[in-house]
């Protein structure tokens, strides 16, 4: 499902202005297919450049990295969309489409996925139902406090029910209520197969729902499962 | 992916903020103004020339000296036995003799008040209109044992003169369209970049959903196109009073019927079938320009995207 094998990743060019910042060094484990996985460290131990490793946002600079049996670091740009596809992130900034109702930022990745119109209003009234936001899906993000718009997010993200689902501090907006009901969302993909993985601080968050973690400091793996 | 089944107005991208629908269409217009004025340029050109040339081929000047001595034989004078030899030579349409008040007229903006009071020996003049299929070949010879020194002017050094001329012309005419081409490509590419900076953001967020570089490529061609098409349609509006004004102030120039009455589609008539064939083609142009240029500046801009 996912493997890094000796990843490493750098910012920036060596050639550039200033020296390049490497980021992650020697990253190696992997994930199994249904696996659930907390991504813990402080702040700037490279939480956020797994994550977007894992979510084809860039590519190592070194090492391997396998993601739903595809070589990330060697594919062509035309085979990374389809792969994108299968996945779905919560951002920490929730990244909405602020033009865009609460409904069409959630059925963008099925429009995105060229599902029949009719299916995709359908399912995202059900999803929306379900994160709280039915009687809300004309409303545009902004309009919206930052709790709801999270929702959103997750919504959008679990929408197409992606093989790897990847969060990061999903619940850095939320309040207890609601970041249970996340958590147990969360949990309920996985348990419908999903891959998980959650970046987070909240460390009372960890300890609530017990699962293998990843720790990272210094751009560097300290724990493996 | 199955982009048709989007909906018709769905605009994830934002465009319809991002890519005014007010400047884009307002510069290419203004192109396409431009373009259809160059295209009138080289039409009208082409369509001067070929009558002009026309009209030169048609001509011909023979000049006779001592236009009154005894031509060879004697029995007539020389410039009536060359009047005569003219008149018979197949491919001939007409032969006339210039009178001296003619030639008087002819050397009055050389001469002044004084050219019909020359004591200089003036040549005979004959002008004739040809067929145009005429075959002159061995007239100049019999012309010369009949009226040694008579010289045939056949217009070629004229018609040469025209052709280069004619040809400067569209070349001009087509420098500046493809100039016009290439500042409406670089206009709706400059357009196309600020649509990406301000878009940026929706841009890395749908292709981070797995949008291909296709798909948001022709998102944006879609707008460019649509805005493009707009202004070359706008710009050959602007153009069409511009252009027929024109055509009917050249009309006489060009062999056209002058049209006396001021009806609308007398005045259409004016303009050539290709010229209106070149005034669609400014639309359909403009919305091709659009799209490629759109299509290329976005695809390039993507790949900076992993």
């Amino acid at each position: 499902m996912v493997r890094f094998e000796a990843v490493g990743l750098r910012y920036g060019s060596a050639r550039g202005r200033g020296a390049a910042a490497q980021v992650l060094h020697d990253i190696t484990f992997a994930l199994p297919e249904g696996a659930f996985r907390w991504l813990l460290g402080p702040s700037g131990a490279g939480k956020t450049s797994v994550l977007r490793l894992m979510y084809l946002a860039t590519r190592p600079t070194s090492g391997r990295l396998t993601l739903l049996g595809t070589s990330v670091e060697s594919a062509p740009r035309r085979a990374l969309p389809p792969l994108r596809r299968r996945i779905g992130v919560v951002f920490q900034d929730f990244r909405l489409l602020t033009h865009l109702s609460a409904f069409d930022n959630v059925a963008l990745p099925l429009r995105l996925s060229g599902r029949p119109e009719g299916q995709i209003r359908a399912d995202v009234t059900e999803m929306l139902r379900w994160v709280g936001l039915g009687r809300k899906t004309a409303v545009r993000p902004m309009e919206l406090s930052g709790g709801e718009q999270q929702r959103i997010a997750i919504a959008r993200a679990v929408i197409t029910r992606p093989d790897l689902l990847l969060a990061d501090e999903p619940t850095g907006n939320l309040d207890d209520d609601q970041a249970l009901r996340l958590m147990q969302l969360l949990n309920e993909m996985n348990r419908l197969g999903t891959t998980v993985v959650v970046a987070t601080h909240n460390e009372s968050l960890v300890s609530r729902f017990a699962a293998p973690a990843l720790r990272l400091e210094q751009g560097r793996l300290s724990v493996r499962d | 992916m199955a982009a048709s089944l989007r909906p018709a107005r769905f605009d994830e991208l934002g465009l319809g903020r991002a890519l005014s629908d007010r400047m884009l269409p307002c510069l290419v217009a203004a192109m396409a103004f431009l373009a259809a004025m160059a295209l009138a340029g080289w039409a009208g050109a082409a369509s001067l020339a070929h009558h002009w040339q026309q009209g030169a081929a048609a001509a011909l000047t023979v000049q006779v000296p001592k236009p009154e001595s005894p031509a060879a034989p004697p029995g007539a004078s020389r410039i009536s036995r060359v009047a005569g030899i003219l008149q018979a030579t197949d491919g001939i349409q007409s032969v006339r003799v210039l009178s001296d008040a003619e030639l008087a007229k002819l050397l009055h903006p050389w001469l002044g008040e004084g050219a019909d009071r020359l004591a200089v020996p003036l040549p005979g003049i004959v002008a004739v209109h040809l067929d145009a299929d005429a075959d002159l070949a061995g007239l100049s010879r019999r012309l010369e044992q009949a009226a040694p020194g008579t010289l045939v002017e056949d217009h070629g050094v004229w018609i040469g003169r025209l052709s280069v001329l004619a040809r400067s012309l569209q070349a001009c005419a087509a420098l500046a369209l493809i100039i016009v081409v290439i500042v409406a490509t670089v206009v709706i590419a400059v357009a196309t970049h600020a649509g990406l900076s301000v878009r940026r953001e929706a841009i890395e967020i749908v292709h981070g959903l797995g949008a291909t570089d296709g798909y948001i490529a022709g998102r944006f061609a879609s707008r460019v196109t649509l805005l493009a098409a707009v202004g070359g349609l706008i710009g050959a509006i602007l153009a069409l009073p511009v252009l027929l004004t024109l055509a009917t102030l050249a009309a006489p120039f060009a062999g056209t019927a002058e049209t006396s009455s001021p009806s609308v589609g007398a005045a259409l008539g004016v303009l050539p079938p290709e010229l209106w064939l070149a005034m669609l083609g400014l639309v359909t142009g403009s919305a091709l320009i659009g799209f490629l240029t759109a299509q290329g500046t976005v695809r390039r801009w993507l790949r900076h995207l992993p």
